[in-house]
């Protein structure tokens, strides 16, 4: 197939300034992430440069048939680690064409609320740890564990090595790399405790940019695990039984939680959180309640707690916080099927916006 | 799969400053690696400089779950022969949040041995051999050897050549030139006396580096052989009956046996060495009792006798040694799954500080 390959990788800047850009949208599930290319004249820099496209909704549980049309504003640009050269991968989010965002389009509510001056002001960051699940094609059985039957328990496989401890790094690596590539900021991997299991994180990431690239290295680990013939699985909760679930935690701070007296502010958040355990569960991902069980490192779905180190609690602020007086805490509610537009412009409105 | 491994291989530096560093660290059992990666700023060269980082400590056997962070303290940097570049690995030890070593933090004491001003005035070096074998992934079982059966008997395969007496030497030859890219000082490699088992050798080196070279020379290890799909054993005696077991001799010298008159010293060391017999066998590996029989090349586990080109002693001196008045000498009692760090400093220890 190396003629493929030759095609594939042809550097096309030699032969002209022509460029493609992939636009990337989340289809009727809200987990779906759809594409297709266009061609462009000449480079881009901006988003804003980009010009509005269309897709049929029809065919994405997004519209009706005799109203297709939905049409795609750009937000975000990265490089595109697949075509590379001057090839872009665009992050849109979908209208109709009257101008008003479709009912599954959560980036546009992010977006204001990322807004609000108050919010602004405290320069929300965020680090998404992601979990996902590697499965075998035909079976929809994860990725190297016996047809049939079960690899052994938990233990050695959390940053495990080795051919019987590690399945699946070359997909990791490969994203990690083109991550970085396309201008993500990838923060980190690591093999998770559930063999075929992984995690990578995103962050710092300031406001809407956080959904933004959560998704956009969504869509890259999509790609290269349909290169490696792989199904990628973002199941709260793949396999039921003596076997960890799948979470995206949520790292958040704010100027005031990162300053000087902050762990004050920190815990006067995590009360806030506490008062609005059910709103912000129910909104955290779902199939949540098969993952947070009170067992596998989750607190239980109908109780808040929080604690410094604490992986059982909903909630944990790490020793480095705690030392320091001031810092970041994580929300371990999330499950890796959340919206991470929904979930961090939900913890930004709670902590900054809310009054109980 | 060319695409997937276009992407492993992407050259970062032409896009960004950023590097990915791989934390490696020993988990729970005291022989398991664990290792995972974090973005970094820019390129490193000190371990100093270095951030500290931290794990799940209740995932590896080493924290409760309610207070489940372990502090890794970067000790020595390599060069990552998988992600090249400005990438590095990073060998380190596992503290608790206050600053204590953790109990399976065997590099802590060994770092405070070779910092104690007579150690370190004797310069010692170390020459590790460690010995492993190759194992069939899902039967465990050696690779090339037949599934329920047996290859014949020992006589060819030691340095042999030829697909009937070399397994698994793609390994091997990946894992040397890796750990020489790398910056580990590996003297050499070699094909051992049972079928589808392995050498290599680490050295010289001098007190607490040759315990981190080996150890990240066995993570390297461990990496090639997930890549190759083959599981890396470093039983001491994985296969019982007429075949030989795996060993990490230790060849040791200071400045006064490398001196002239060197040879009375290292008798005088040996001397003190058969003093402590019973306390270094108890630190020399688990299950070391099943290879140190007196036969195929070791001496018997109970017995300390030492003799000058004996392979079935417990020390062996070369005859260069002999014959020069000076020189170092080889402690073959450990065993293939040691710790280089208690090892190596034990046995600088009972030489040089210990008085009977």
């Amino acid at each position: 197939m190396s003629s493929l390959s030759h095609l594939i990788n042809l550097d096309l800047g030699r032969t002209t300034k022509k460029i493609i850009v992939e636009y990337i949208w989340i289809g009727g599930s809200g987990m779906d992430l759809r594409s297709k290319a266009r061609t462009l004249p000449g480079p881009v820099t901006d988003p804003s440069e980009l010009p509005l496209w269309n897709y049929d909704g029809s065919s994405t549980d997004q519209a009706p048939g005799n109203d297709s049309e939905i049409i795609l504003r750009p937000q975000a640009i990265f490089k595109d680690p697949f075509r590379r050269g001057n090839n872009l991968l665009a992050m849109c989010d979908c209208y109709t064409p009257a101008g008003d965002p479709i009912p599954t389009n959560k980036r546009f509510n992010a977006a204001k609320i990322f807004k609000h001056p108050d919010v602004v002001a405290e320069e929300p960051w965020f680090g998404i740890e992601q979990e996902y699940t590697l499965l075998q094609k035909q079976v929809k059985w994860p990725l190297n564990w016996p047809v049939g039957g079960f690899p052994g328990p938990q233990g050695p496989y959390y940053c495990g090595v080795g051919a019987d401890k590690s399945f699946g790094r070359d997909i990791v690596d490969a994203h990690y790399k083109a991550c970085l590539y396309a201008g993500i900021n990838v923060s980190g991997i690591n093999g998770e405790v559930m063999p075929a299991q992984w995690e990578f994180q995103v962050g710092p990431a300031t406001g809407i940019s956080a959904g933004d690239q959560l998704w956009v290295a969504r869509y890259i680990l999509e790609r290269i695990t349909e290169i490696a013939g792989v199904v990628l699985s973002f199941d709260p909760k793949p396999i039921p039984g003596d076997w960890n679930g799948a979470g995206a935690h949520t790292n958040y701070s704010t100027k005031s939680m990162r300053s000087d007296g902050g762990i004050h502010v920190i815990k006067k958040a995590i009360e806030k959180l506490g008062l609005r355990h059910k709103e912000h569960i129910a909104a955290y991902g779902e199939g949540n309640e098969r993952r947070l069980t009170g067992r596998h490192e989750t607190a239980d779905i109908s109780k808040f707690s929080w604690g410094v180190a604490n992986r059982g609690a909903s909630i944990r602020v790490g020793r480095d916080t705690e030392r320091e007086g001031k810092g970041y805490f994580e929300d371990r509610r999330p499950a890796s099927n959340m919206d991470p537009y929904v979930v961090t412009s939900m913890v930004a409105e709670t902590t900054i916006l809310w009054k109980p | 799969m060319s695409l997937l491994t276009d992407l492993i291989n992407l050259n970062l530096s032409d896009c960004t400053n950023k590097i990915i560093a791989e934390y490696i660290w020993i988990g729970g059992s005291g022989m398991d690696l664990r290792s995972k990666a974090r973005t970094l700023s820019g390129p490193v060269a000190d371990p100093s400089k270095l951030p500290k980082w931290n794990y799940d400590g209740s995932s590896t056997g080493q924290a409760p779950g309610e207070d489940s962070e372990v502090i890794l303290y970067p000790q020595a940097i390599f060069r990552d022969p998988f992600r090249r570049g400005n990438n590095i690995l990073v060998m380190c030890d596992a503290y608790t949040p206050a600053g204590e070593p953790i109990p399976t933090n065997k590099r802590c004491n060994a770092a405070k041995i070779f910092s104690h001003p007579d150690v370190a005035a004797e310069e010692p070096w170390y020459g590790i051999e460690q010995e492993y074998t190759l194992l069939q992934k899902d039967v465990k079982w050696p690779i090339g050897w037949p599934l329920g059966g047996y290859p014949g008997p020992q006589g060819p395969y030691y340095c042999g050549v030829g697909v009937d007496k070399a397994y698994g030497r793609d390994i091997v030859d990946s894992h040397y030139k890796a750990c020489l890219y790398a910056g580990i000082n590996i003297s050499g490699i070699n094909g051992e006396v049972m079928p589808g088992q392995w050498e290599f050798q680490v050295g010289p080196s001098i007190g607490i580096s040759a315990g981190d070279e080996l150890w990240v020379a066995r993570y390297i290890l461990e990496r090639i052989t997930e890549i190759a799909g083959v599981v890396l054993s470093f039983d001491p005696k994985p296969i019982q009956g007429d075949w030989n077991g795996a060993g990490a001799h230790t060849n040791y010298s200071t400045k006064s046996m490398r001196n002239d008159g060197g040879y009375e010293v290292i008798k005088k060391a040996i001397e003190k060495l058969g003093l402590r017999h019973k306390e270094h066998i108890a630190a020399y590996g688990e299950g070391n009792e099943r290879r140190l029989t007196g036969r195929h090349e070791t001496a018997d586990i109970n017995t300390f006798l030492w003799g000058v080109a004996n392979r079935g002693a417990s020390i062996r001196v070369g005859r260069d040694t002999e014959k020069a008045g000076k020189g170092y000498f080889e402690d073959r009692r450990p065993a293939s799954n040691m710790d280089p760090y208690v090892v190596t400093s034990m046995i600088a220890e009972t030489t040089i500080l210990w008085k009977p």
